[in-house]
C-alpha cells in the first residue's frame, strides 16, 4: 500500500491531530498492561520499606522454588513437544480435506474452545475420566487392569502433562494450520514430476519450509504451558510444586506481608523466560511466512 | 472534524459502560445508627434499630462458609429468611488466611469472617470490636476482652475414612496410615499454612506420634513420610472429593465427618485416644465492612439460641453450650447425636497455635514437595 | 501413483482422526457419565446434577456474569481496536509496528504474573468505579488483544482499505459511515472470528477472575466442584459444549459471507488463491 501518498494531502495540520486517533488505544493499554508490568518490575527491586535491593531475586535460591521452576519447565517442554507433534499431525489430517468442509469447521471450533478452556473444566474432566472413581479407571478395573497399581500418578508431573495435552494439541492445530494452508499443490506436483516420492517431498521440500513454523509453534506451546495456572490450581488444590502455584501462594500467604517483593520477582522471572521464548517464536514465524504467505 | 467518529464512538461507549456499571452498584443505605462504630446492639437503639439499619444496607458478604460445614447452609438460609437480607457467599472452601486476605477495602470484601485461632490472633488490627447480646454466656477464655474476636463453635480433630477403601475396614492408630494399603489415599482438609483445619490436622498427627502441643515438628515429619511413601494426596479434602473417592482418608473435624457420612454410607471417623485435639473457630467483624450493620446483626443471629442450635445440628459444639444447657434452651436430640470423644481432649492455647502455625508456614513446602 | 497416494492419505487421515477423536471425546463422555451418577454405590442414574444448576444461586450468577462479559468484551475490543487499526493503517503507518508489538505483549506476560500488577489497579477501580464483576472486562480486553489483533489484521490486509475509504470519503461519507458501511462489511468474517475467539477466552477464563477475587463462571464451577461434584461436572461440560456449538454455528455463518466478498475482489489475496486451488496436498 502506498501509505506515504496517503499522508500528504492534509498538509501541515495532519501532524498535529492525526496521532490523537491513537490515544484511546495507547492510554488503555498503558493503564492496563504497561502499568501492571511496570508495577511488577519495580516491585521486584524494592523491599517492603522501599529500599532498592536484589534480595528478592536472591530468595529464588530456595530449594522448593528452584524445584517449582524445574517442574514447570519439565512439564512445559514435554507437553509442548508431544502436543506439537500430535497437533501437527492432526492439523495435516484436517488441512488435506475440504477447506470449507464440516470436518475443518468442527476441528477448528473445538480447538478454539479447548485452547482457551484450560483449567477448571479440564481438571474436572481428568478426574471424571481417570480419577480414582473415574469412568476409564473403573472400566479398566473391571477388566483386571489397575492403572494405579504403581501409585496415584494423576497428581504427579505425568498426570499434569496428560491434562496439558488437552489444550496444547488444540493450540497447535490453531497456530500451525495457517502454515500448512500455505503449502502449494504445485510443489508436490513439481516433486513428483522430478521423480521424487512422498518421503522426498517431506524431507526436501515441505519439511524445511515448515520447520521454522513448527519450531516456533512448539515454543508458543511451551510458553503457554509454562504460564498456565488455572489447570494446576484446579487440580492440585492442596498446592503443588509449580511456579504459577508458587506465585499465587506467595500472593496470599503471610510471607506476602513480610516480603511482598518475592512474588513480583518470581513474576518478573516468568515474564523474562516467556518473552525470550515468544521472541524466538516471532522470528521463526516471520521466516516461514516469507514462503507461505 | 478531526475528533473523528471512532474517537467519539469510543468515548460514548466508555461513558455508557461506566453509567451502566455505576447504576448497577448501589451505595450503602443511610443507617439510623452509626453501625461502623457500634460496639453492641444498644449503640444502635437495640436489636430493632440494628435490624432496620441492616435492611437498609441490603446485603451481607460472607466468605469461606461451605453449606455442609457445621450446617452453615441452614444458618445462611435462616438469616435470609428471618431478615430478608440476601447473603453473598464467596469462596466457600477458602481457608482462614484467605478470609482475612480478602479484606481489600473494596465493596466486595467480606463483612464477617469465621477463622481459626492463629489467624484471629494475628489480625486483630483488622477487626472491629463488638459484643453480642449474649456476651456473658461466652466463657472468658473464649473471647477477646473488647470483642475483637470471640469463639463460635468447636469440635475435635479426627480421621474420617471410607471403611470400604481401607485395609481391614478400620483404622486403629495414626501410624496405620503409613502402610502400603493407603497408597494415594490420605489427604488433609485444608492447606496447613493457611487453613486452621489443616493446621490442626498436622498438630494432631504430631501429638499422636510422640510430639506435643508445643512441638509440631513431629506432625510435619509425619506428612513428609506420608508423601515419601506415596500415600499423601495433594488435594484439599472436601465434600466433593470425598464423594468422588479422591480422598478416602481425610484429616478433618469430627463435625464434618458427620456430613460426609450422608454422602458415603461407609464413612467412619477415628479419633486417636492419645491425641484428642479440640479447636474452636472465632468470629470477627471487618473494621472496613461494606455492610457494618448487617455484619453486627449476623453476629446477633449466630449467638442467639436459634443460631447456636443450628450449629449443634451440624455436629459442632456451640460456644454457649454450657449456658444453654443450664437454661434448658439446648436442642437435646442434637446434643445426644454429637460424635463421641474417647478420652480427655487437649485444646491448644492461642500461643501454641500461633507457634505451630509459624513452624508449619516455614517448613511445610519443603516437607511435602 | 496418484491413486495409491490418495488411498494412503485417506487411511492416514482416518486413523489420525479416529485416534485423536477418541482421545478428546473420552473425557467429555466421562464427564457426562460422572454428572449423572447417583448418590450411593448402586443408586440409579440421575439428572439431578443438571437440574440442580438452576437452583445453585452462585452458579446462575456466574453464568449470567460470564455471558455478559462475553458480550461486553468483544464489543469493547471492536470499539477500541478496530478504529485504531484502521486509523493507523490510513494515517499513522509508522505506528503499525508499535501497535503490533503492544498487541503481542499480553502473550508474553502470563496472566498470573499480570494479575500481580493488576491487583492495585483493580482495588482502585472497585472502590471508585464499580465493584461489579463486569469490570473484569478491562482486563479481558488486554488478554484478547493478541488473538484479535492478528485476526483483524489479516482481515484488513485482505481488503484494499486505502482505496475503499478514500472512495467513500470523496463521496461525502463521514468516518462513522466509512467504518460501519465500508470497513465492517468487508471484513465481517475476520470480525466474527476475532469476536468468537474473545467469547471463548472470556467464558473459559479462570486465573484473573480468581486472583482478583471475582466470581465468574469458571470460578463458580470451581467452588461448586468442591462441594457438589455432579453439578460442577454438569456445568463444566455444559459450558464447553455451549462455547463449541457457538463457535461452530458462527463459523458456518462467517465463512459463507467471507467467500462471497472475496470472489468480488479485484486484487487477489493469498486467501482467495487458496480457494482457487481446491485440491489440497
Amino acid at each position: 500500500m502506498a501509505s506515504t501518498t496517503a499522508a500528504r494531502p492534509s498538509g501541515g495540520r495532519r501532524f498535529s491531530l492525526s496521532w490523537v486517533g491513537a490515544v484511546p488505544f495507547f492510554a488503555y493499554v498503558g493503564l492496563f498492561l504497561l502499568l501492571p508490568t511496570g508495577i511488577i518490575v519495580v516491585g521486584s527491586f524494592f523491599t517492603k520499606d522501599g529500599s532498592l535491593t536484589l534480595a528478592n531475586f536472591a530468595d529464588i535460591d530456595k530449594p522448593y522454588i528452584i524445584k517449582s521452576f524445574t517442574n514447570s519447565l519439565i512439564i512445559s517442554s514435554v507437553s509442548a513437544a508431544i502436543g506439537a507433534v500430535v497437533g501437527a499431525v492432526l492439523a495435516y489430517a484436517v488441512v488435506t480435506g475440504d477447506p470449507n468442509g464440516t470436518l475443518r469447521r468442527l476441528v477448528t471450533s473445538a480447538a478454539g474452545v479447548l485452547a482457551q478452556f484450560g483449567g477448571v473444566a479440564l481438571a474436572i474432566a481428568l478426574i471424571a475420566t481417570v480419577g480414582s472413581e473415574g469412568f476409564v479407571t473403573k472400566f479398566l478395573l473391571a477388566r483386571g487392569l489397575n492403572i494405579y497399581a504403581g501409585g496415584l500418578w494423576i497428581y504427579e508431573p505425568i498426570g499434569i502433562i496428560l491434562v496439558y495435552l488437552y489444550f496444547q494439541i488444540p493450540l497447535m492445530v490453531l497456530v500451525f494450520l495457517p502454515a500448512l494452508d500455505g503449502l502449494r499443490p504445485q510443489w508436490r506436483e513439481a516433486t513428483e514430476s522430478l521423480g521424487g516420492s512422498t518421503w522426498h517431498y517431506w524431507r526436501y521440500v515441505a519439511g524445511p519450509l515448515l520447520a521454522p513454523s513448527f519450531l516456533g509453534c512448539t515454543l508458543l506451546l511451551f510458553a503457554n504451558a509454562f504460564s498456565a495456572y488455572a489447570t494446576v490450581a484446579a487440580l492440585l488444590t492442596q498446592g503443588g510444586v509449580y511456579i504459577t502455584l508458587e506465585i499465587q501462594n506467595l500472593l496470599t500467604s503471610e510471607t506476602e506481608q513480610t516480603q511482598p517483593g518475592l512474588a513480583q520477582a518470581l513474576a518478573l522471572t516468568m515474564i523474562v523466560i516467556v518473552v525470550l521464548v515468544t521472541s524466538l517464536y516471532t522470528v521463526l514465524q516471520s521466516r516461514t511466512s516469507k514462503w507461505l504467505r | 472534524m478531526k475528533w473523528s467518529s471512532p474517537v467519539r464512538q469510543l468515548g460514548l461507549a466508555v461513558v455508557a459502560f461506566l453509567l451502566v456499571a455505576a447504576c448497577g452498584s448501589s451505595p450503602g443505605g443511610t443507617a439510623s445508627c452509626n453501625a461502623k462504630t457500634a460496639t453492641s446492639a444498644t449503640d444502635c437503639g437495640g436489636i430493632d434499630g440494628l435490624v432496620t439499619a441492616a435492611k437498609a444496607e441490603g446485603a451481607l458478604n460472607v466468605i469461606a462458609l461451605p453449606p455442609d460445614w457445621a450446617n452453615y447452609g441452614a444458618v445462611i438460609a435462616g438469616f435470609t429468611a428471618k431478615y430478608g437480607i440476601p447473603i453473598n457467599s464467596a469462596n466457600p472452601n477458602g481457608s482462614s488466611q484467605q478470609e482475612v486476605d480478602a479484606f481489600d477495602g473494596t465493596p466486595n470484601a467480606p463483612d464477617v469472617v469465621d477463622v481459626g485461632q492463629a489467624v484471629a490472633l494475628a489480625n486483630t488490627a483488622k477487626f472491629a470490636p463488638y459484643k453480642v447480646a449474649t456476651w456473658n454466656d461466652i466463657p472468658a477464655g473464649a473471647k477477646e476482652p473488647t470483642g475483637l474476636w470471640f469463639n463460635d463453635y468447636g469440635g475435635y480433630m479426627g480421621i474420617g475414612y471410607d471403611s470400604s477403601k481401607v485395609p481391614g475396614g478400620t483404622i486403629s492408630s495414626v501410624a496405620d496410615l503409613l502402610g502400603s494399603g493407603f497408597k494415594g489415599k490420605v489427604a488433609l482438609a485444608g492447606d496447613p499454612t493457611k487453613s486452621n483445619q489443616g493446621l490442626n490436622g498436622v498438630i494432631m498427627a504430631g501429638v499422636a506420634n510422640g510430639g506435643s502441643l508445643d512441638d509440631v515438628s513431629k506432625g510435619v515429619d509425619f506428612f513428609k513420610q506420608l508423601k515419601k511413601a506415596g500415600n499423601y494426596v495433594p488435594v484439599v479434602g472436601t465434600a466433593a472429593t470425598v464423594k468422588a473417592g479422591q480422598t478416602p482418608v481425610l484429616f478433618e473435624w469430627d463435625y464434618l465427618s458427620t456430613s460426609h457420612g450422608k454422602d458415603v454410607s461407609t464413612w467412619k471417623i477415628f479419633v486417636p485416644s492419645n491425641a484428642i485435639i479440640g479447636g474452636y473457630y472465632s468470629q470477627a467483624i471487618n473494621k472496613a465492612a461494606p455492610h457494618p450493620a448487617a455484619a453486627r446483626l449476623w453476629m446477633e443471629y449466630l449467638y442467639s439460641d436459634a443460631g447456636q442450635n443450628l450449629w449443634l445440628k451440624g455436629g459442632a459444639r456451640p460456644v454457649r453450650m454450657a449456658a444453654m444447657t443450664t437454661a434448658g434452651t439446648l436442642d437435646a436430640a442434637a446434643a445426644a447425636a454429637l460424635p463421641q470423644v474417647p478420652g480427655t481432649p487437649q485444646v491448644p492455647t492461642g500461643d501454641q497455635t500461633s507457634k505451630a502455625s509459624a513452624y508449619v508456614v516455614a517448613n511445610w513446602s519443603q516437607a511435602v514437595s | 501413483m496418484q491413486r495409491s497416494r490418495r488411498l494412503k492419505l485417506l487411511i492416514f487421515r482416518w486413523v489420525v482422526l479416529v485416534v485423536v477423536g477418541v482421545f478428546f471425546l473420552a473425557p467429555l463422555a466421562a464427564m457426562f457419565e460422572f454428572s449423572t451418577r447417583g448418590n450411593a454405590i448402586n443408586a440409579p442414574r440421575t439428572l439431578e446434577g443438571w437440574t440442580l444448576v438452576g437452583q445453585t444461586p452462585g452458579l446462575v450468577k456466574g453464568i449470567i456474569v460470564s455471558l455478559e462479559l462475553a458480550v461486553i468484551t468483544p464489543l469493547a475490543m471492536l470499539v477500541l481496536l478496530l478504529p485504531t487499526m484502521v486509523w493507523v493503517r490510513l494515517r499513522l503507518p509508522s505506528l503499525k509496528r508499535i501497535v503490533e508489538f503492544v498487541c503481542l505483549l499480553p502473550l508474553t506476560v502470563p496472566a498470573i504474573a499480570l494479575v500481580v500488577g493488576l491487583k492495585p489497579i483493580y482495588i482502585w477501580i472497585e472502590i471508585n468505579v464499580s465493584p461489579l464483576t463486569q469490570v473484569l472486562a478491562f482486563a479481558y480486553l488486554i488478554l484478547i488483544l493478541p488473538y484479535s489483533y492478528r485476526t483483524l489484521d489479516a482481515g484488513l490486509a485482505a481488503m484494499d482499505l486505502k482505496t475503499l475509504s478514500e472512495a467513500a470519503r470523496s463521496l461525502g461519507a463521514g468516518w462513522a459511515t466509512v467504518m460501519l458501511r465500508v470497513v465492517v462489511p468487508n471484513m465481517s468474517s475476520a470480525i466474527l472470528n476475532a469476536s468468537l475467539l474473545s467469547v471463548a477466552l472470556v467464558l473459559g477464563e479462570y486465573t484473573v477472575a480468581n486472583l482478583l477475587n471475582f466470581q465468574n463462571l469458571q470460578v463458580e464451577i470451581q467452588y461448586v466442584s468442591l462441594t457438589t461434584s455432579n453439578t460442577a461436572t454438569a456445568v463444566a461440560l455444559g459450558s464447553l459444549l455451549f462455547a463449541f456449538i457457538l463457535l461452530l454455528v458462527l463459523s458456518f455463518i462467517g465463512r459463507s459471507r467471507g467467500r462471497r466478498t472475496r470472489a468480488e475482489e479485484i486484487i487477489p489475496s493469498s486467501a482467495s488463491s487458496a480457494g482457487i486451488w481446491g485440491q489440497r496436498v
